[in-house]
């Protein structure tokens, strides 16, 4: 076994888990492939979301199989960073956010 | 990105025999990845067997003036083989025989061949109705006496297929060269301006696409669609169709994706992209391969793995259509990078 936590080419292995769980698995990667194909919407964009949201979850494996999407889709290095920062504002909005029940509770407790 | 062949470092990968063990050993010698032969078992496909022939592709020789970093040819302005007259009359015998509707002309760049417009010429008195030229766009800007190339290919109502790796120059540059993203658009412009491309005007202008990087190509479809917009756009540019080519582990590739570390992974996503329904329709099935000194392959990449056809008859000179059909293709694993996904062929996926 591997001494780290993160090994990158186990990512190849992702199917496996289906060995472990035939049924489950199979309902996750149906689940999964019917979500990246053409919808309202595209493929592509849904690329871009799910590169923001591996960043967010801090996903290594994510990371690299969605940047790799993102360049066989032809989406642009730029595009993909403002995806990241769509992510990263969230996260970070998701924290400031939080400021509000700061000063509520120290308004409340003080004189 | 280096700026001489593989042939002219004195490359060990400049040796096809080289290229061969690398794609026969590791991950294919201790079974972790099927090879391409077991794969086509499985499917019931072995022997791969051609359908009629279609298309004559024709190699006028691996002088280029592009040093692409993907280059499967090895091609370069240091490659200096290139296809005499007597072998040129040798493919005019066999163009008047053939049962071929589609005459390709490859390379390098095959309009520095000298007599490349002497041969296009006695070719179409031959017989040929659909020429295709695999043009780099840049050799028509290089130099004064290719300025007119355009006027010539809608003279022959030639087809021109020319790749550009991306509408942004930032990729093109960094797979083809510095500068040669301007160039391909200045020429674009130039063969858009005798029509080429346009709708109504006959001349078929396609682009060819292919990743710069250890990537496969998706969606030809959508990648036609962000070219036409992003061309149109940005440079008033319009063409016909996009072909996406996946890159094949040969040559300068494979050099690119052994020295990044990239080759496990990309046999990996190729092997996995194993599509059996391209398998019917990859490009060995209905074309022949020519290179520059007569040689008969399946397919170019046979070529420049110097694979040459498994027949009685392998060149030009005693061509014999009926023997050469009833032969068996011969495979090694580059041929996964035409069988992954929806498959990839010199006129882009067929599946």
């Amino acid at each position: 076994m591997s001494k780290s936590y993160y090994d990158p080419s186990d990512l190849r292995k992702f199917g496996e888990i289906t060995e472990w769980s035939e049924e489950l698995g199979k309902k996750f990667f149906d689940y999964y492939g019917s979500i990246f194909e053409e919808g309202a919407l595209s493929a592509r964009e849904k690329s871009l979301i799910a590169l923001a949201v591996a960043h967010v979850v801090k996903c290594p494996y994510c990371i690299d199989a969605y940047t790799k999407d993102g360049l066989e889709r032809g989406i642009t290095k730029e595009e993909m960073m403002e995806a990241v920062h769509a992510g990263a504002a969230i996260e970070s909005g998701a924290t400031l956010v939080h400021g509000v029940q700061m000063m509520n509770k120290y308004k409340k407790l003080s004189m | 990105m280096s700026t001489k062949s593989l042939s002219a470092r004195n490359n060990e990968l400049s040796n096809p025999q080289k290229q061969l063990e690398y794609l026969s050993e590791g991950l294919f010698a201790d079974g972790e990845l099927p090879t391409f032969k077991h794969k086509l078992e499985k499917e019931n496909d072995f022997p791969l067997q051609p359908k009629p022939l279609e298309i004559l592709q024709i190699n006028l020789g691996y002088m280029c003036n592009q040093v692409c970093s993907h280059c499967h040819v090895d091609a370069g302005p240091d490659r200096k083989e290139i296809m005499t007259v007597e072998t040129m009359q040798h493919c005019l015998e066999a163009i008047k025989k053939t049962g071929a509707h589609t005459l390709d002309l490859t390379g390098g760049a095959p309009e520095m061949n000298p007599n490349f417009r002497w041969f296009v010429e006695e070719a179409s008195k031959a017989g040929i109705k659909d020429f295709i030229v695999r043009s780099n766009l840049t050799i028509i800007v290089a130099n004064k006496k290719y300025y007119d190339l355009p006027e010539f290919f809608k003279k022959h109502n030639v087809h021109v297929v020319s790749s550009l790796p991306f509408y942004k120059r930032e990729k093109t540059d960094k797979q083809r060269g510095k500068g040669v993203f301007d160039k391909s658009i200045q020429a674009l412009q130039m063969l858009n301006a005798v029509g080429y491309g346009k709708e109504g005007s006959g001349l078929k202008l396609d682009l060819v696409y292919n990743p710069s990087g250890a990537f496969l190509p998706k969606d030809q479809d959508a990648m036609e669609s962000d070219f036409k917009t992003a061309l149109k756009e940005d440079f008033d540019i319009e063409f016909n169709s996009l072909f996406a080519i996946t890159n094949l582990p040969i040559s300068r590739f494979l050099e690119y994706l052994i020295a990044s570390e990239n080759y496990e992974d990309y046999m990996y996503e190729l092997v996995n992209a194993y599509n059996p329904a391209a398998v019917q329709n990859v490009m060995c099935r209905n074309t022949l391969s020519v290179s520059w000194d007569g040689w008969l392959y399946d397919c170019d990449f046979n070529q420049m793995l110097e694979l040459k056809v498994n027949s009685s008859v392998k060149h030009i000179s005693n061509y014999d259509e009926d023997a050469i059909q009833n032969r068996n293709i011969i495979i090694s694993q580059h041929c996964y990078g035409c069988t992954a996904g929806a498959g990839s062929s010199c006129q882009g996926t067929v599946a």
